[in-house]
């Protein structure tokens, strides 16, 4: 039990910072916004299953993605597919030349619906394919770059390009994918209305449990032998792989587990805003989700929920004020971040902790020098005094 | 573009016909991917710094030959037919300032962090765009060419050879050769690549190296923004035009095989080709798809590109 307790929860300070995150998201944010609000930062919470999968695979293992988005949109796409085609039923479709498709496939004089939308028709394939497919993929590319000692930027750019790949495709086969504008007009799930304030609540709050059992099990796989390994990796990857460890497997290990996450938040995305499209898939959001952790702090998990609440929350308020200077604060933001603090919001924490642990220790000997030495004392807690 | 149909709808000569006219098209896509690829080349694969503003300053370029162009007709008419060559020089210059004062304030920071360069130029190229949209404004604009850049030339009754595209093939030519020559043949060049190569040792024998750094960033940009001017005789310019282009231009570098320019030049050509000619037979996007995937693929198999270079690390 108590090896349960610092492995997952990570002793009493990791416990404390869990359970301030989940008081925070879970009763101060719901008690204190309407649902509108909340609903947008429910959005936000799913941007942060990204961020935690780039805390896993960036801060903690050192391969940095940019086609994160790659996998949010997959798993955002598996479950569109699927509440599409349950919105297009028969019944509801009767005005199409053929009932039954989703209606952009009807505009585009589509016939039948693809092979490979309709295994969708099942929920359980569904939920299954949410988190099959995004760590299906990022297994083949993961094996096919990592086994070939590809990393660092050239990883980089590839992922890039492949989100731009991804992207582009499913803009240019309209009839299939419906194109640029995406999924739309979601709206049942096993026939219950999603777009109802209290199943808004209710997903807002599935949200927020799986997000804290992601950031559990990535706790628990960062306190195993295996999260050892990655870290030293990390820091030397040459000499872990010559004391016999197959670098390339443990990437391909994280690069899944990350992908599998981002597609988690990916469907829960689709949920709670009821839409998907091409423009959540390609460069920009992939590089944005980058920031986030970034801002957050890329070795801290739980930073990086409050790194993507952050820069979100700062995102709608200057977009909704201040439209022009919203690039410039973003750029300015990971300029600032990567120049000044390379470890983020929680690197800050840290330090402010180290400055507050030292003060307490030099209050402590100075107390303890006054007896000593009488009345020479005061001199020296002065001399002191001036040095800070 | 004409509506794409299955390959086996073609007789034999006219697919040859095809591949001859997609192949000149294809020959001013490489021009255009090797003019932006030169100064990345220099930048990525001579220095190291992933520089995703890389973009923006070949936007920068176009835009200093937009305000050239707007000066010339406001307020020195006469000078119209000539201003054009020395737009081109001013967006050199003007880049290459700007790139001397970004590798002083940010990039000579980060040369031992790779990914940090890369987050930070993002951030740099978002001020950029925004920059562009608050000073020349959202819609896309587009400079009055002198006379001489416009027409083509007539090569038989059905060819037509658009002089912009000659113009820019030959200026990306140009321009090759004399970043061959500064490299292989200058001094400066020598000094670049000693630096590359073994950055003490080059210290040790008196080589300014922090100098050399920033000269040799600013030449990548200025080459950027020459590519922007040159840009400009094609198409329009807007604030996002350079992000648009980014990922091809990195493409072209990593498939080239970092550090080699012949690689660059023969990884260019490959694509520009590729991209043309699948483009003819599928749907616009479709045809950058292939190409890109094909790309990816092939990189797979060769992680260090077509011309890996042999300098260690």
């Amino acid at each position: 039990m108590k090896k349960i307790y610092q492995n997952v929860f990570g002793g009493n300070s990791g416990f404390i910072g869990l359970a301030l995150l989940s008081l925070l998201i879970m009763v101060v944010l719901p008690l204190s916004l309407d649902i509108f609000r909340l609903n947008l930062v429910g959005k936000y919470l799913t941007y942060a299953f990204v961020a935690v999968g780039l805390v896993f695979l960036w801060g903690n293992s050192g391969v940095l993605s940019l086609g994160q988005g790659i996998f949010f949109g997959l798993g955002g796409y598996c479950m569109a597919m699927f509440l599409k085609l349950e919105a297009s039923s028969p019944e509801n479709t009767k005005i199409q030349s053929t009932p039954g498709i989703p209606d952009f496939m009807d505009w585009n004089q589509i016939t039948h619906l693809p092979a490979f939308w309709a295994p969708f028709k099942s929920f359980p394939f569904t939920l299954l394919a949410v988190i099959a497919v995004p760590t299906v993929l990022a297994f083949i590319l993961g094996t096919a770059m990592f086994k070939r000692r590809v990393g660092g930027v050239y990883f980089a750019v590839i992922t890039q390009a492949v989100a731009l790949i991804l992207s582009l495709g499913i803009d240019g086969n309209q009839g299939i994918t419906g194109g640029r504008n995406g999924i739309t007009d979601l709206r049942t799930l096993l026939g219950w209305d999603i777009r109802t304030t209290s199943a808004q609540y209710k997903l807002y709050f599935l949200t927020c449990i799986l997000l804290l059992v992601c950031i559990l099990v990535s706790r628990y796989v960062l306190s195993t032998r295996i999260g050892r390994v990655l870290l030293a990796m990390r820091d030397r990857e040459d000499r872990v792989r010559f004391s016999g460890y197959d670098v390339a497997s443990f990437k391909v290990f994280t690069f899944c587990m990350s992908a599998a996450m981002s597609g988690i938040g990916g469907a829960l995305f689709v949920l709670q805003v009821g839409f998907i499209s091409p423009s959540l898939v390609g460069i920009v959001p992939s590089i944005e989700m980058v920031i986030f952790a970034a801002v957050g702090g890329k070795m801290s998990l739980l930073g990086a929920v409050y790194g993507t609440l952050l820069v979100n929350t700062g995102k709608s308020l200057f977009s909704e004020n201040f439209p022009q200077l919203w690039l410039f604060f973003m750029g300015g933001l990971f300029i600032a971040v990567v120049m000044f603090f390379p470890n983020g919001l929680a690197g800050l924490w840290v330090t402010l902790q180290e400055r507050l642990a030292m003060a307490k220790q030099r209050r402590q000997t100075r107390q303890r020098e006054i007896p000593d030495d009488g009345l020479e004392a005061p001199e020296i807690a002065k001399s002191g005094g001036e040095q800070i | 573009m004409i509506i794409s149909q299955p390959i086996l709808a073609y007789t034999p000569s006219e697919i040859w016909s095809i591949l001859v006219m997609q192949g000149f098209s294809g020959l001013s896509l490489f021009s255009v991917l090797l003019l932006m690829a030169l100064g990345l080349a220099i930048i990525f694969g001579q220095m190291g710094v992933v520089n995703l503003a890389h973009g923006e300053f070949m936007a920068l370029g176009a835009y200093m030959v937009y305000l050239c162009s707007e000066i010339t007709t406001d307020h020195f008419p006469a000078f119209a037919p000539y201003y054009f060559l020395i737009a081109i020089v001013v967006a050199f210059v003007v880049t290459a300032l700007v790139g001397i004062f970004v590798e002083w304030s940010m990039i000579r920071f980060l040369y031992k962090r790779p990914l940090d360069t890369l987050l930070a130029t993002w951030g740099l190229s978002l001020i950029m765009q925004q920059a562009f949209r608050s000073i020349f404004g959202a819609r896309e604009v587009t400079p009055t060419l002198p006379e001489w850049l416009m027409g083509s030339f007539k090569v038989t009754s059905s060819i037509d050879i658009p002089i912009n595209g000659v113009f820019v093939m030959g200026l990306s030519l140009l321009l090759t050769g004399g970043v061959a020559l500064y490299m292989f043949k200058s001094r400066a060049g020598l000094h670049m690549r000693a630096t590359v190569q073994n950055r003490q040792m080059s210290g040790a024998v008196g080589i300014n190296t922090g100098v050399v750094d920033r000269m040799t960033f600013a030449l990548g940009c200025g080459i950027a923004g020459v590519a922007g001017a040159a840009f400009t005789t094609i198409g329009s310019t807007g604030p996002d035009s350079g992000s648009r282009y980014i990922v091809d231009t990195f493409l072209v570098v990593v498939f080239g095989g970092s550090g080699s320019m012949l690689g660059t030049i023969a990884s260019a050509f490959g694509i520009a080709q590729a991209q043309s000619i699948s483009e003819f037979f599928l749907e616009g996007t479709m045809g950058k798809v292939a190409t890109l995937s094909f790309i990816v693929f092939i990189l797979m198999l060769r992680p260090k590109g077509l011309f890996p270079s042999k300098v260690r690390a």
